[in-house]
């Protein structure tokens, strides 16, 4: 083992049936180093991560880990435990009907009996040394989630950990939140913990990572220092291919010389999750939510789509007053919406893909005129070419798809209900940079087509290339909104930040 | 493409049928005659079939029916309505209390008879439907609550006493209609299997019920009122019970509220398990119930006719039981998989060399 | 759903299980309260309570069994098919020569037996616990009857005299109609199941095995995670169950002095009504024997003020117990939902085969 170095695995092999997961792959953790694991979809990212952590075996490679002679064999999560290799997952692994403390000490006591005094103490100063806010007598499922995440990480470092591994931390915490991530990470840097950091925000990659390691359906692509890689090579590599700016994908002055009709205006919408707002949208404008998590920027479309409970307002559509209390009232006006965390609130998991698509259709039709198996089988091939949706077969259940794939079937889900209004929360969250693209591409022409769309994305990149008006949110409150030359970073940022408009 | 499409939907059916298959084998070797069917003359005169093949059709009806409420029940909402033993007693409590309402039995009474039971029946499904969709309470809970009281409140219908009626019709209704040589209630279930199967073939029933047991959230976020499809699986289920209790009460012509369809809401989560179907809900196959409840009655007629003394059915069919579940379960399924592809990875092995 | 640093109240808020329990609890006292100010009678007398639990027993000591296995988010409807197995076979053993404590030898064992079997089935080939238990309660009692389809009454003189041992309290008894004065009467069966629910207490609150059933129940995907041998454990829940079931089916024959195909009939659905009623959750994780302790008092208690209460017609003891379910149930669903728990997690046995989801 080469000095400094605290995990190396070399020439890693994983085969499934059907398909070569990881093949040759190499990857190296030094002492103190935080270090990024970057990837599209089905890059091998997560299959290597449960090959260091005994979720698979592998078929071919070694492990070495630092302090133990020879190649070591990971068969279980407790042998990967064993080695000082500790992972925090993006789902909470935690059980929320214990307390705090007990999620933190629980399979890590030695004996048969549980001394609770002993533990809460414990607890207790460690919650402490990392600031936590979190008491050890708490139950855990009073804690928000981003608490929770730092209650797992806690329990991860405690002990001999060698090696933490981080999948995808942030996808849930506003940026405060990502803050004392970070600052957490940071401190355990300097005592001398390897931290592997798997994520999707290009931006956090750079704020707090020390290397990259990029991987490419199932390989190698290579390993890079932060300070000598920029960002759009780094996508290039993950695409393997060079990358046509993505500054080109431009929207011509939307709106062109004639007025815009008004498709749908709010007044005073309020729900149970959002406070009173106006909102308004004209025919094929591509406007924008935007705003730090926690904004309440889905909060918002939600209340437009009547996905919470409607508690105010006065909305119009196409200039006549309607009442939308629920998904199927903003459905028979044409509205479409694709939620923000799919596989909760998208997918019918065990559904087939042809299932999935039909649906929205066929609750317009309404329950007594079912679409027929032809007309639904030829819908199905109609999306699946349109969208290059890769699947072995309309019946396919959705589940089996990648995450990229499964958004496309959700999309075309709306997309067949023809909507005069479509709203997308984070379309592209989860993608690997070729969908995202695509899905771009496609908001820009159904908005030239004559469609109203709602685009949120946590990367304001994103927006400020396919929206022509960004609406800005802060704790809850729409701070701003920005048109035509508005539309830069630093003009969000400062909106944001308070600026105000 | 199609036939592989074809088969996956068959391998859900597999289980099922193999069992179905091998009662049947076993009975045929063990007396080849078992399945005969011979058409006798009965008390009145008129030709019936008979045999065992009979009786077997004939007594899971009852069964039959309540699988198939339980499977959209179950889908629906993930989990088991065990009280519909109760329910279908307590409608055949308010069948027979309108039957001797006073004056001559008519079908007009009969129908009376039959459409009460079966709103009091939906009613009760409503309110089980309720505690589950509104309150969001697991359905084995929910429905504990009748389990625990449905038998008295039947027994109270009719004011503690085990009535009878004396009709022809009702005997009908639980033997034979005169003339018709096949047992009525085969003839009903036939009848409520075709009104499920419209059901599905002309709404969008079975693909909402399915969607709503898979993820509710997202059903609704795609306009499906999830709440109203779970209550509706539950009345549903209701006058499914109410039909079986009818038909129940009609093969005695009376009502015995601890006796009728005891236990039978055991043997209808059996029959939907049998068939294939995911207690935990989402997509089901309510061919499978229903072959499930036919394997169920098969079994204890074999069983009978193997002279087994009744008192030591159940511990047979438990056996049977423990098997069929074993042979289905994810990790037998498993190892049986593995062994496959070994077999198969070393003959092509060979092959090659 | 934050509960921040800025918490005011300086003792921790309730975990879901502790308020239960204390609604539980406080319901039964207010109940027997009222009881003794509108019959009073014979709640006044301690020995009320005594002959409740002297019925009851055998109850408690499965709804323990019970209780541990919902707590792992799973189910087992055999244990009455058992008790009534056990107290068949014991009595038959112990009239054909066997002695007490071979009797007592052999209802352990048939109920390790079943909870083995059972606990197997669950736990490593991951088959629904319902249908598991289902088939487990109808092959107990289909033993039950094909050892003996009529009652048989005990013939053995030293378990006779087992039954007859009372231990006696004078100073909760009280003064009879003729002056003497009636100790209160307490069963060895009580006492057996008292012991056990203080068992089962420490091992739920202190012990290793106790936590991880909780954990289990919790998130089992996570307990796996946390280390915690999730196949041992389920296993190891419905063993307990198992010889639960066997002691009580031991203790229901010194109550009763007989053993009957019916025995014990419905006793799987009082013991979950019990524990339901206690504040335990069928989705798991959430669970106390004290709870269910004070369940199966609840219950009795409700069955003892119907007749006293003079409704004699035998549908009125389960309308109202199923009147009580029902107000207890939607307490329960109105408590939890208003603390944001109501995303009814199901659980693993209802999740269909989906026990080890693909990692």
């Amino acid at each position: 083992m080469e000095n400094g170095v605290v995990l190396a695995m070399r020439k890693i092999g994983k085969v499934f049936p059907g398909v070569r997961a990881l093949h040759d792959v190499d990857f190296t953790l030094r002492k103190g180093e935080i270090h990024a694991l970057m990837g599209e979809n089905g890059a091998g990212k997560s299959t290597l991560i449960k090959v260091l952590t005994g979720v698979y075996e592998k078929d071919a490679g070694e492990i070495y880990i630092d302090g133990e002679e020879g190649a070591i064999t990971i068969r279980s999560p407790q042998e990967a435990l064993s080695h000082g290799i500790s992972p925090v997952y993006q789902e909470i692994t935690l059980c929320p009907n214990l307390t705090v403390a007990e999620n933190m000490y629980i399979g890590r006591t030695p004996g048969a009996l549980v001394n609770w005094k002993q533990m809460e103490q414990k607890a207790g100063e460690l919650l402490r040394n990392l600031n936590i806010p979190a008491r050890p007598k708490q139950q855990l499922g009073s804690c928000s989630l981003a608490v929770q995440q730092m209650v797992a990480i806690a329990r991860a470092v405690d002990g001999d950990c060698k090696v933490l591994i981080l999948d995808e931390p942030t996808s849930s915490l506003d940026d405060k939140e990502v803050e004392m991530l970070f600052k957490l990470m940071r401190d355990l840097k300097a005592r001398g913990v390897g931290i592997i950091f798997v994520t999707h925000f290009l931006e956090q990659v750079y704020a707090v990572s020390d290397r990259i390691t990029v991987l490419r359906n199932g390989e190698l692509v290579g390993e890079y220092e932060v300070g000598k890689l920029p960002q759009v090579e780094l996508v290039a590599k993950m695409m393997g291919k060079e990358l046509e700016s993505l500054s080109v994908i431009k929207k011509d002055a939307q709106g062109g010389a004639r007025a815009p009709e008004t498709l749908y205006e709010a007044e005073g919408l309020s729900s149970s999750e959002s406070r009173p707002f106006d909102f308004h949208i004209a025919k094929g404008e591509v406007n924008g939510f935007t705003g730090l998590l926690g904004s309440g920027r889905s909060e918002s479309v939600r209340a437009i789509f009547g996905a919470d409970r409607v508690t105010g307002g006065r909305v119009k559509v196409n200039g006549k007053p309607v009442r939308i209390a629920k998904p199927y009232d903003a459905m028979k006006h044409g509205i479409g919406y694709l939620p923000e965390d799919r596989k909760r609130d998208g997918i019918i998991a065990d559904l087939s893909v042809r299932d999935n698509m039909i649906l929205a259709m066929q609750v317009m039709k309404g329950f007594f005129h079912p679409i027929s198996r032809a007309d639904a089988e030829k819908f199905a091939d109609e999306y699946i070419k349109a969208l290059e949706i890769k699947t072995a077969s309309q019946d396919t259940p959705v589940k089996s798809l990648s995450g990229g794939n499964q958004q496309k079937v959700i999309l075309a889900r709306w997309l067949l209900t023809h909507p005069q209004y479509l709203i997308l929360d984070e379309p592209t969250r989860g993608i690997d940079v070729g969908t995202k693209t695509e899905i771009q591409r496609l908001v820009l022409k159904l908005a030239e087509e004559g469609m109203s769309v709602t685009f949120i994305s946590s990367e304001i990149e994103e927006m400020l290339r396919t929206c022509s008006r960004l609406i800005v949110m802060r704790d809850r409150h729409i701070v701003g909104e920005l048109t035509g030359g508005e539309l830069t970073q630093e003009q969000v940022m400062h909106t944001i930040a308070g600026g105000g408009n | 493409m199609k036939k592989q499409k074809r088969l996956a939907g068959l391998t859900q059916l597999l289980v099922p049928l193999i069992a179905l298959l091998a009662l049947v084998l076993f009975n045929l070797i063990r007396d080849p005659g078992f399945f005969s069917v011979e058409m006798v003359a009965n008390n009145n005169g008129d030709p019936v079939l008979k045999g065992n093949l009979i009786s077997i059709l004939n007594g899971a009806s009852e069964l039959a029916i309540l699988a198939m409420g339980m499977t959209l029940v179950t889908a629906a909402s993930g989990g088991q309505d065990i009280s519909v033993g109760a329910l279908a007693t307590i409608s055949a409590s308010v069948f027979i209390k309108v039957l001797r309402g006073g004056g001559a039995i008519g079908v007009g009474t009969i129908l009376l008879g039959f459409l009460l039971s079966c709103l009091v029946a939906m009613a009760f499904g409503a309110f089980n439907g309720t505690l589950v969709s509104v309150f969001r309470i697991q359905p084995m809970i929910a429905t504990l609550i009748l389990y625990t009281c449905g038998r008295s409140v039947a027994y109270w219908i009719n004011g503690g006493a085990s009535p009878t009626v004396d009709s022809p019709i009702v005997t009908a209704l639980g033997g034979f209609i005169p003339g018709v040589p096949v047992p009525t209630p085969v003839l009903i279930v036939i009848a409520v299997g075709i009104l499920f199967a419209l059901a599905f073939r002309l709404t969008s029933l079975g693909l909402y019920m399915q969607t709503v047991g898979i993820n509710q959230g997202a059903a609704r976020l795609n306009g499906i009122n999830a709440v109203g499809m779970k209550l509706l699986a539950f009345i549903i289920l209701g006058a499914c019970c109410s039909v079986a209790g009818i038909i129940g009460a009609s093969r005695l012509s009376m009502v015995n509220h601890e006796q009728l369809l005891l236990d039978i809401e055991m043997d209808a989560i059996l029959a939907v398990a049998i068939g294939g179907n995911s207690l935990g809900g989402g997509k089901f196959r309510m061919t499978g119930s229903i072959i499930g409840a036919y394997v169920i009655q098969a079994l204890t007629t074999t069983l009978y006719a193997m002279k087994v003394p009744s008192t030591d059915i159940k511990a047979y069919k438990a056996l049977v039981i423990i098997l069929l579940v074993v042979i289905g379960s994810p990790v037998v399924k498993q190892k049986v998989s593995h062994l496959w592809a070994g077999i198969r990875a070393r003959r092509a092995g060979k092959e090659a060399a | 759903m934050t509960t921040g640093t800025k918490n005011l109240r300086r003792r921790e808020p309730l975990t879901d299980t502790q308020l239960l329990v204390t609604i539980t609890v406080c319901i039964f006292f207010a109940m027997y309260a009222a009881a003794m100010l509108i019959w009073g009678g014979g709640f006044l007398r301690p020995q009320k309570v005594f002959d409740l639990l002297n019925d009851n027993a055998y109850l408690l000591i499965i709804a323990c069994g019970l209780t541990t296995v919902m707590i792992c988010g799973g189910i087992d409807i055999s244990v009455g098919g058992v008790t009534s197995l056990v107290a068949m076979s014991c009595v038959a053993h112990m009239n054909n020569g066997g002695s007490v404590f071979t009797g007592a030898l052999l209802a352990l064992g048939i109920g390790l037996a079943f909870g083995a079997v059972m606990g197997y089935l669950v736990a490593y080939l991951e088959i629904q616990p319902f249908i598991v238990s289902l088939a487990g309660m109808f092959f107990a009692r289909g033993m039950t009857t094909i050892i003996s389809v009529d009652p048989i009454k005990n013939a053995n003189e030293g378990f006779a005299g087992l039954m007859k041992t009372k231990i006696e309290i004078p100073w909760l008894g009280y003064t009879a109609r003729n002056g003497n004065l009636i100790p209160a009467r307490m069963e060895i069966g009580v006492v057996v199941a008292l012991v056990i629910m203080v068992i089962f207490l420490v091992l739920l609150r202190k012990t290793k095995l106790g936590r991880s059933f909780y954990a289990l129940g919790g998130n089992q995907q996570s307990a796996l995670m946390l280390g915690v041998n999730v196949r041992r454990t389920r296993f190891l829940a419905h063993l307990l169950s198992g010889l639960l079931a066997g002691i009580a089916g031991f203790v229901f024959l010194m109550h009763t002095g007989a053993g009957n195909a019916s025995n014990a009939a419905g006793a799987e659905m009082n013991a979950i009504a019990s524990s339901i009623i206690g504040g335990t959750l069928l989705s798991g994780g959430v669970g106390n024997v004290l709870g269910t302790f004070f369940g199966v008092m609840t219950l009795s208690t409700i069955k003892s003020i119907v007749v006293t209460s003079g409704l004699r017609d035998p549908w009125w003891q389960s309308i109202t117990t199923g009147a009580m379910l029902c107000f207890f149930i939607l307490l329960q669903s109105v408590v939890l939902s208003r603390r944001g728990r109501h995303k009814a997690h199901l659980p693993a046995w209802l999740r269909g085969g989906a026990g080890k989801q693909n990692a």
